[in-house]
């Protein structure tokens, strides 16, 4: 069972690469969305898969008698699977807006704060606003 | 003594859910985010006269005992790394009066800004590897509102590749947590330089190094992974820039010493190697690519990237002399560094560009604004007897105690043609006439310099100077931090108990 897992994850991030590499921005999103799950699941496979025992120890004793999966792994992944959806959701959006100012999602046009275009118009005065 | 060591993180974070509720208001924001700051600084400089005096102390989270609890520590390099961000966490706040309008303060500026410190005060604090992810994460999402808060054009796109690039390294760290807790079934730093050297399988632990340097190397901005610095950080306000710059790349560094001094050592060939090329990469990609440069923060973008060389290289010399260099570095370098870019907002606040072809003449208008420049940027070049002139000293003394000689002469040509950098904007901005253009602009209101901006600049030229004529005591400093580093003993007891 293991094995099978660590096989996914192979694939899972093998895909994922592929999509991260590519010029247009939704690929590359698709891309994050699946290394983020292959990892969550890398993580839960180092802490054993078992399904039948508890992670209990019995009474009197120091360790459990039978091999059981770790609880932590689990437990980092619930932070790990909170902190990625926020990430994400914040991705979405930026993405969004990016593709609203700049009209594309294609990474090789998207050269707007590193062109060294000339429709300059001095800025003075704070950013955003009047001063406070 | 606990509160010492929460307070640095709580205090930016109870300012920044504060800051939510008075965001309607410019001026009480403002207020409440000074405040904050001032006594943020206040905890910072109570942290590092304890660790100064009383040495590495911790304190477990919930009272869970090391290693299964969250630990906090502090030792002096964590110190003087939150005592700097307090630093420069005022300087820039005191800057943003004159630097943010109410529209960003309405959207959350100074909620964001307080975060963000809270973020990296807890990063600099902790003593698990987990919360260290943590901690980055919080770090991270400031950064990106920070970054694109504007919405303009260059804002969005620089962010798309901040973020991107940001959120790959984010990925890798966790992935590399997850192997070593499989590897190991531990997460306390102190407790992982317990059972990493007892792992039979050598080549795993490598692996693992590998991809912890890669997640952090791509904060840090070392070579091949920086390409997302001068993309990105030329786009927002200046004074969110200058924090970005004198900071964000540091806890990448930071995070990279503790891991390579507590976590998994130096110790294969392949290892030191891989991070004495990149070191030397670093330092030159960067500054020949602030060479090819024509905008202000463009080429200080680029200049950080080959400072950061420095650092790694003193890291990756491993000599207890080599991690006081970097230790010292990183001193000069954020106050430095944020200096300049503050510096890049009085210039664009009396011309209204960043672009050298549109300035020039300062330093027959306004002469001591050009003062105000020459001193940090020479600094940066490492002009005696400024705080940098000792920094990449003491570097290129350690490269040559263990025979790197190579290392030696790029660390010094690097800063030779820092020198060529800092007179190309010299020569640009200060002493080349005013280009005709800007003579037809019409005189906007705010051509005069505010005091908010003076301020911080002269505060922090003069704290550049202090360190490099009090270079003795930072130096001194520096080298008992190093000491603690190279001998993680104290450490692990400090955090682990006596067992």
């Amino acid at each position: 069972m293991q094995m099978l897992c660590a096989v996914l994850v192979g694939i899972m991030v093998a895909a994922s690469i592929y999509l991260i590499l590519d010029r247009n921005l939704i690929r590359f999103i698709f891309g994050l969305v699946l290394a983020g799950n292959a990892i969550n699941l890398l993580i839960f496979t180092t802490g054993r898969l078992e399904s039948r025992r508890p992670p209990l120890i019995p009474n009197k004793m120091t360790m459990g008698q039978e091999l059981f999966a770790n609880a932590l792994p689990q437990a980092l992944i619930l932070t790990a699977i909170v902190i990625g959806f926020a990430l994400l959701s914040f991705v979405f959006i930026l993405f969004y807006r990016a593709y609203q100012a700049l009209g594309t999602v294609e990474t090789e046009l998207m050269r707007a704060a590193e062109d060294d275009a000339d429709d300059h118009r001095p800025e003075l005065g704070p950013a955003g606003g009047r001063p406070v | 003594m606990s509160e010492l060591l929460i307070l640095p993180i709580i205090l930016p974070l109870v300012g920044g859910a504060a800051a939510v509720m008075v965001r309607k208001s410019a001026r009480r924001s403002l207020q409440l985010a000074l405040t904050n700051a001032g006594l943020h600084t206040i905890a910072g400089s109570l942290l590092i006269y304890h660790v100064h005096t009383h040495g590495i102390f911790a304190t477990q989270i919930g009272n869970w005992p090391a290693p299964f609890g969250i630990t906090l520590v502090a030792d002096r390099l964590s110190a003087a790394m939150v005592m700097i961000t307090a630093v420069i966490n005022l300087a820039v706040t005191f800057y943003s009066k004159a630097d943010i309008g109410s529209d960003l303060v309405r959207r959350g500026h100074y909620c964001l800004l307080q975060i963000l410190v809270g973020g990296i005060c807890g990063a600099f604090l902790t003593g698990d590897i987990f919360n260290l992810y943590v901690w980055f994460e919080v770090m991270l999402m400031a950064s990106f509102g920070l970054l694109v808060l504007g919405q303009s054009k260059t804002q969005l796109d620089g962010g798309v590749k901040y973020v991107t690039i940001n959120l790959l390294s984010t990925l890798l760290f966790i992935a590399g947590i997850g192997l070593l807790y499989g590897l190991t079934g531990t997460l306390n730093m102190a407790d992982l330089h317990q059972k990493i050297p007892l792992v039979a399988n050598r080549g795993l632990v490598t692996a693992l190094a590998v991809l912890f340097l890669t997640a952090f190397g791509i904060k840090a901005a070392i070579f091949p992974l920086f390409f997302w610095l001068p993309a990105a950080y030329h786009t927002p306000p200046v004074s969110v820039s200058a924090i970005f710059a004198g900071l964000l790349t540091k806890v990448g560094i930071y995070a990279l010493i503790r891991f390579f001094t507590l976590v998994v050592l130096i110790d294969t060939a392949y290892l030191h190697f891989l991070l004495l090329t990149s070191a030397a990469l670093t330092m030159i990609t960067g500054v020949l690519g602030a060479a090819a440069q024509n905008e202000f923060r463009r080429i200080l973008s680029f200049h950080i990237i080959s400072q950061v060389g420095y650092m790694v290289l003193g890291l990756a010399l491993q000599s207890r002399l080599a991690i006081a260099g970097t230790v010292f570095y990183l001193v000069h370098h954020i106050i430095v560094k944020a200096n300049l870019f503050l510096v890049s907002g009085v210039v664009r606040q009396l011309q209204g560009s960043f672009e050298l072809a549109r300035l020039g003449g300062i330093y027959r208008s306004k002469g001591w604004i050009a003062g105000l420049f020459f001193i940090p940027a020479f600094s940066l070049a490492g002009f005696p007897p400024l705080s940098g002139f000792w920094a990449k000293m003491i570097l290129i003394r350690a490269s040559l105690d263990v025979h790197q000689y190579w290392l030696a002469f790029i660390a010094a040509g690097v800063g030779l043609l820092t020198v060529y950098s800092m007179t190309k904007i010299w020569g640009e901005v200060f002493w080349k006439p005013a280009p005709e253009a800007n003579h037809v602009v019409d005189p906007l209101p705010a051509r005069s310099i505010s005091a908010w901006m003076l301020v911080p600049v002269t505060a922090l030229t003069a704290l550049t100077i202090i360190i490099g004529l009090g270079a003795e005591f930072v130096f001194q400093f520096a080298q008992q931090a190093a000491a603690e580093l190279s001998h993680p003993a104290h450490y692990v007891r400090a955090v682990m108990g006596n067992q």
